[in-house]
């Protein structure tokens, strides 16, 4: 399926603008036409049949999944529903709130917040497209791994007091009440809107991200990656991380740098520490936090994940 | 006068579903009371986890995500 955006790219880019193949521009013209084609069309496809599964799997249920399990089974369950349910950002605190109240520790819930912006269904498939499954892999892995140890550590240090009083004093109605069953038809119409909605907001996302891969396909010559941010020189992962901490992108627009930062040699824990680092770590989320969490928990939150990713491209780099 | 109840944090969603509320209401000419629940404790007290969350005349007509026209339509005919 891959060779119809090539095709397309090679039509309109060699084609019908007529670009000499042998040109920097050309090659980033063609990079940007077919990896914004690709991306638009598996976005909207992944979105929508994302949207209409995930009408069956609302927050009341997931939260009587986790209710009453053993800590173990809880915090992979957590991690694992995280990874397939993408919550709007701003239902994350009812739904912390809510998790709390009905008695999931505060680990677990916390395991389940790491974890659902990190991984979504949408950039697995894409980094499978772009780069190849085993990345996919490691993306979701260390998505889900870093929840676990985290909601873990949260749990054995008893950090309990850094969430906001208020959070415990809430009376939560012990079944919630239940969503309706809407027909299929509704929940496709549902996942629709929803599709529509979500494509509007990350179009920027979107190019902005091929933008940049196509400047870097086009004009970072690949020896200037491999003799100044290989696996042997040591700051390098941890400069990926630390640079990404302050940009913040959905997951669709990192992929096409990730894609291109792959191709031109950069060690895949390197990239891979670039690339959680910017979808996981992103100040709105933190805002929407801070209502529910005191500042210590946020910056010891930020912490872990910093670290977790540094040693996660440490490993990558060493393994592969 | 409908009575209409919009449980919401401020997040984008929740100002969209209510800027269709009262551009629907206003096309349709129903007159609405349109009242904001925003305190995030009251929100998860009264039963919802999902928002933005819509409740015309005490009765829950949407949970999670956005609404579409026609679902308002529905809700304040």
């Amino acid at each position: 399926m891959a060779d119809t955006f090539i095709m397309l790219a090679d039509w309109l880019v060699y084609g019908l603008l007529g670009l000499d193949r042998q040109t920097h521009f050309a090659g980033v013209a063609h990079f940007f036409v077919e990896d914004t084609a690709k991306i638009f069309f598996l976005l909207t496809t992944l979105m929508l049949l994302a949207g209409f599964i995930r009408s069956w799997i609302s927050p009341e249920k997931v939260r009587h999944w986790l209710q009453g399990k053993p800590k173990g089974l809880a915090y992979f369950l957590a991690v694992t529903l995280g990874a397939i349910t993408p919550f709007c950002s701003c239902s994350s605190i009812p739904l912390f709130i809510s998790f709390l109240g009905s008695g999931i520790p505060f680990g677990v819930t916390m395991a389940f917040l790491i974890t659902s912006p990190m991984v979504s269904e949408v950039g697995a498939v894409l980094f499978g497209e772009a780069i190849g499954w085993h990345f996919t892999l490691a993306y979701v892995g260390i998505g889900m791994a870093t929840g676990m140890v985290g909601g873990a550590l949260i749990d054995r240090m008893k950090l309990e007091k850094w969430v906001e009083p208020f959070v415990i004093r809430v009376n939560v109605p012990v079944d919630g009440a239940e969503g309706t069953k809407p027909a299929i038809r509704k929940r496709f119409d549902r996942a629709w809107n929803e599709t529509r909605d979500i494509l509007k907001r990350v179009w920027p996302y979107v190019l902005i991200g091929v933008g940049i891969g196509a400047v870097i396909h086009g004009y970072v010559p690949q020896e200037w990656i491999a003799g100044n941010l290989g696996a042997d020189n040591l700051l390098a992962v941890p400069l990926a991380v630390i640079a990404a901490v302050p940009l913040y992108s959905n997951v669709t627009g990192v992929v096409p740098v990730a894609e291109v930062l792959v191709d031109k040699g950069l060690p895949v824990g390197t990239t891979l520490a670039f690339v959680m680092s910017t979808v996981a770590i992103s100040l709105p989320e933190l805002v929407i936090l801070r209502k529910v969490l005191k500042l210590e928990m946020l910056a010891l939150f930020v912490a872990w994940l910093v670290v977790a990713f540094i040693v996660t491209g440490y490993v990558f780099n060493a393994l592969f | 006068m409908k009575k209409v109840e919009l449980f919401g944090t401020g997040c984008r969603t929740c100002a969209v579903t209510e800027k269709m509320i009262r551009d629907k209401a206003a096309a349709l000419g129903v007159q609405i009371e349109l009242v904001k629940v925003d305190d995030p404790a009251e929100i998860v007290s009264r039963g919802v986890i999902s928002i933005p969350a819509v409740m015309v005349e005490g009765t829950f007509v949407h949970k999670g995500g956005l609404p579409s026209g026609r679902d308002i339509e529905t809700w304040l005919a």
